[in-house]
């Protein structure tokens, strides 16, 4: 299925006429219907996992009508004014996570928010697409691979708003927001053995954030992911309440709002950041494999829109955008599933939620504009 | 421009550059998406069993339904043991952060006293945290609206509707019925842990202790499906508890409280058996006390005061009381002169109110200084003559007294159903040189042959003795209870009747002479309790008592009053009747009596009305 679709795309670039309506309001098809497919299996999760609440319901389908309206307005913006813009909208981006430092809401222990009087607004959402936008536009300005000084600067671009996020404290937003960055750094082509020495070089001050940048609670996360059974009826309940949610699920699943661990009770945050959980104790193996492809899919299509950007600012962002949204899922499955220690990282596109729905329609938006423009600029 | 021409080498050079990135990234992809299949194959097929057991332990649990215990009825039907339901404050430990801190919140609602503190934390280290621990038992309307009002700021805290036992009539019979209370560390190491599952209570002493088994009942189970806050969803499977037998006793409640109140104010036991089949029908120590505050444990104080009483309330001198039995023994020890062939009705003994033994200047005293005169054995019995015995006894010789007295239970237990009854001791020449490494001396064989030196016994024991010869020898085994009722079943099983023995009788007519001799004790003129042979409707064969108290403990010295009160004689009493027809055998002993005839004979006297003309208005 993905590989039809995929070659669909393909042919898109050859028949101009046939989907003439598409182009115009630049909405590239195939990743249209990965993203419908998915978000559709995820309000079928969540009307489970929420115990049959409509209420919940409903707010997430008005935040879904929201976040694509957002999505298709994204697409209308053509690449070139994306990356015009991408140094403003980076220092707007960075003085809002400076606000918020000084003058933010405290939620759940963590400075996060900043209140607009109309509404509550997350800077940090929006670095998830700002610092790739910033660093494409700044690697994109001069020939690639780029100098050692460029990577220099580059990196410290990133590393600012990154360690502003991880002081509020959010580890998951700031992981995110770090890796899209080095997504773009990767991309341009610095060479493996710089790649490498990254990563020695991270291995080699994470003692040094153990002990002096993380929280308690923080660190009281890696601790518990390392022995959960420690602290069974605590923190580490979370993930011992996951791991029997998923593994009892077995090949076909307990089947639809037949899951015991999440319809009883047991698994905690069930409609967010642990939902993959429901859907794996409900719909089983099967389930995972259906819906692990749709992600699949939808990687790919990127993949291949970013293969396909005509300027160097737009593959490099779609590429990041791309692997960034890969980094989501690996990141939340690998934490629900015990992999991973638990940070707040959503399940892209099914968690209950509408910041991270409305940050991530933006990211496919930016795609949709760079594949969608694309017949005009050579034209 | 050569600018642009160098963009455009460097525009393809970047797209290849990209192109073999993205592979690297898709490549990346893959592998990481394959890492998580990998891992979900592993809990969901691999290790799915070992979650699915779990994630059924996590909604499924048994509990434990505690049967109901049996009821107790005594021999026409009246209740002397029931389960009143009663509210009860629990707490599940695992639900409250702080119990220290709750236990406190909750004083300020309802009176919780240190006594329940204390139960309760012992009761908690020994249960499982989930489980349902009670802090105050027999809350009060009043106490039970209080509390339900401010629920909703106690997780964790439950008012919960228990049947508890209760004795209706108080401290009547209580050193027979026993009594129940809080199952405690030692019991719990013997019983059935799973049959207790879920009871609080096990019967400690009396019938409820010794029937147990059979008033318990058998647990039963539910298996319920709950949620993560331990909130009951649905009873998915049920086996229901077998409730505990109910008990019938051969006590009469109304002969008991005869008894009792005969013996109010007196240090005394009564016990008045069924002749016919050794049934229990009063069963009285005195003073008692009042099981119901035992039931859930009573407070250190009351128990201390009833504990270090000098009455000894908790004492049950019906069964382990150890009296010396006077001169109730002397129609057993005569009836063995008169088998033995030693002497005959005519047999003439003179009584100048001393004996001595050859070669002894030991005086052997008569209770009469004056003396009897000559006297028949039938004469001896009547007005109990010590002399007539001391000689008897000499013929009898120990060996024969100790032989022919085994007969009748003397020196053994009496095996009736409650736990911790004395053997009491009946002397012979192997017991004292096993026990005092010393040979027997001919002078005990004498004061033996009079109920005293040696010789102690229970009163269940004169009781069955006193019986047993109403029964011309038919030794029949004492029991409190005389049928159990599966619960649900209307039939009654009875219980058979037990048999210890029977006195091989060498002539009828030496037993007849006894019995003209013990009726003689009461419906003659010179009988030793001829006051109560006054208005009686029908025919009493007895025997009175007065043993000497010895054996001065040493702590008992410096309080002069209490020590001569308590060195006065006990008053003894064994009785049958009717004499044509035998119903009900009575052995009653009063602790410092002083005298048999006027304390304790009356005493038998009410008991014996209150049985058999009760009997015959019933």
């Amino acid at each position: 299925m993905a590989r039809s679709a995929l070659s669909q795309g393909f042919e898109n670039q050859q028949q101009t006429g046939t989907q003439g309506f598409f182009q115009s309001i630049h909405i590239d098809w195939p990743l249209m219907t990965g993203i419908l497919v998915l978000v559709a299996s995820g309000l079928i999760v969540l009307y489970s996992a929420s115990g049959e609440d409509w209420n919940i319901m409903t707010r997430q389908m008005i935040w879904l009508f929201i976040a694509l309206t957002v999505m298709v307005l994204t697409a209308q913006i053509p690449p070139h004014h994306l990356e015009f813009w991408a140094p403003w909208v980076f220092g707007i981006g960075l003085m809002f996570l400076v606000m918020v430092l000084l003058f933010g809401d405290v939620g759940k222990g963590a400075q996060r928010w900043l209140n607009l009087g109309l509404f509550k607004f997350q800077p940090s959402e929006m670095m998830k697409f700002a610092v790739p936008m910033m660093v494409a536009w700044y690697m994109a300005s001069r020939p690639l691979p780029p100098s050692l000084k460029r990577i220099f600067i580059a990196l410290l671009i990133i590393l600012i708003p990154v360690g502003l996020i991880a002081k509020q404290p959010d580890l998951g937003t700031s992981i995110l927001v770090g890796s899209a960055g080095l997504f773009v750094l990767l991309f341009t082509g610095i060479s493996w053995f710089f790649v490498g020495g990254f990563l020695v070089l991270l291995a080699a001050i994470a003692p040094v954030i153990w002990f002096f940048y993380m929280h308690d609670y923080q660190r009281q996360r890696v601790l518990t992911f390392l022995h959960p059974e420690n602290d069974p009826l605590g923190s580490g309940y979370h993930i011992i309440q996951s791991k029997i949610a998923i593994g009892s699920g077995g090949l076909y699943g307990k089947g639809w709002l037949n899951g015991t661990q999440s319809q009883l009770d047991f698994l905690p945050e069930r409609s967010t950041d642990f939902i993959f959980a429901v859907f794996a104790e409900e719909f089983g193996l099967v389930g995972v494999i259906g819906l692990l492809a749709i992600y699949l899919y939808i990687i790919f299509r990127g993949l291949v829109i970013a293969v396909q950007a005509q300027s160097s600012f737009g593959r490099l962002l779609a590429g990041s955008l791309v692997l960034t949204f890969m980094v989501y899922i690996i990141v939340n499955i690998g934490m629900v599933s015990g992999l991973l220690p638990v940070v707040g990282v959503p399940l892209p596109l099914v968690s209950y939620g509408g910041t991270s729905l409305v940050t991530l329609m933006v990211a496919f938006g930016i795609l949709m504009s760079i594949h969608t423009h694309r017949k005009l600029l050579t034209s | 421009m050569a600018n642009t021409q160098e963009k455009l080498k460097d525009h393809l050079r970047e797209t290849r550059i990209f192109s073999s990135r993205v592979i690297v990234a898709g490549v990346g992809v893959v592998i990481l998406i394959l890492i998580l299949l990998l891992r979900m194959s592993y809990l969901q097929i691999a290790s799915h069993e070992h979650f699915t057991t779990l994630s059924q332990n996590n909604r499924v649990s048994i509990v434990p339904v505690p049967p109901t215990r049996g009821l107790i009825f005594d021999r026409n039907g009246e209740v002397l043991a029931q389960n009143l339901p009663s509210f009860s404050l629990e707490l599940v430990p695992e639900k409250i952060d702080d119990v220290d801190a709750t236990i406190e919140d909750i004083k300020e609602i309802i009176k919780v006293s240190d006594n329940d503190i204390a139960q309760f934390n012992k009761a908690q280290k020994r249960k499982r945290a989930f489980q349902s621990l009670p802090l105050r038992f027999r809350l009060n309307e009043e106490e039970v609206a209080r509390f339900s009002v401010r629920q909703h700021q106690f997780p964790g805290v439950e008012i919960k509707a228990r049947l508890m036992r209760e004795y209706p009539h108080g401290s009547l019979a209580v050193h027979a019925l026993g009594y129940v209370g809080r199952i405690n560390e030692a019991e719990l190491k013997v019983l059935d842990v799973a049959d207790y599952n879920g009871t609080t209570h096990i019967g400690k002493t009396g019938v409820e202790r010794y029937y147990e088994e059979l008033l318990h009942g058998d647990v039963g189970y539910r298996k319920i499906e709950s949620n993560a806050r331990g909130r009951v969803l649905r009873v998915l499977e049920e086996e229901r508890p077998k409730p505990g037998h109910n008990i019938f006793l051969n006590l009469d409640i109304n002969v008991q409280k005869t008894a009792e109140e005969a013996l109010q104010g007196l240090r005394g036991a009564v016990v008045a058996i069924d002749v016919k089949t050794g049934g229990v029908v009063a069963l009285a120590s005195m003073p008692g006390f009042d099981p119901n505050p035992f039931v859930n444990g009573i407070d250190s104080r009351s128990y201390r005061m009833l504990a270090n009483s000098q009455d000894r309330p908790l004492f049950n001198r019906a069964i382990k009381g150890r009296y010396p039995p006077g001169s109730t023994m002397k129609p057993f020890v005569g009836l063995a002169g008169l088998e033995y062939d030693e002497v005959h009705g005519g047999s003439e003994v003179s009584c100048i109110g001393w004996y001595q033994l050859k070669n002894d200047e030991h005086k052997y005293r008569d209770w009469k200084k004056t003396g009897h005169g000559f006297v028949t054995l039938h004469e001896a019995i009547q007005e109990s003559c010590d002399v007539y015995y001391y000689d008897l006894s000499l013929r009898l010789g120990i060996d024969r007294i100790y032989e022919f007295n085994k007969h009748f239970g003397f020196g053994a237990v009496s095996g009736i159903d409650i736990l911790g009854e004395t053997s009491g001791l009946l002397p012979s020449r192997e017991w004292k040189r096993a026990a005092k490494h010393e040979a027997w001396y001919p002078g005990e064989t004498l004061i033996t042959g009079i109920g005293q030196g040696f010789n102690v016994m229970s009163p269940i024991q004169l009781a069955v003795g006193t019986a047993t010869l109403a029964n011309y020898g038919l030794h029949l085994g004492p029991k409190l209870v005389y049928a159990t009722q599966e619960s649900g079943k209307g039939t009654l099983e009875y219980l058979p009747l037990n048999i210890l023995g029977i006195v091989p009788i060498v002539k009828k007519e030496n037993w007849d002479y006894m019995v003209s001799s013990m009726k003689s004790v009461v419906h003659s003129l010179r009988g030793t309790a001829r006051g109560i042979g006054k208005g009686v409707k029908y025919t009493i064969a007895g025997k009175t008592g007065t043993a000497q108290v010895f054996g001065i403990a040493q702590e008992e010295e410096y309080d002069q009053e209490n020590l001569e009160d308590h060195l006065r004689d006990h008053a003894l009493f064994i009785a049958y009747a009717p004499i044509e027809d035998p119903e009900l055998a009575v052995a009653v002993i009063v602790e410092n009596g002083e005298s048999g005839g006027s304390v304790a004979a009356p005493i038998a006297r009410v008991v014996m009305d209150a049985y058999i003309l009760g009997k015959k208005r019933g």
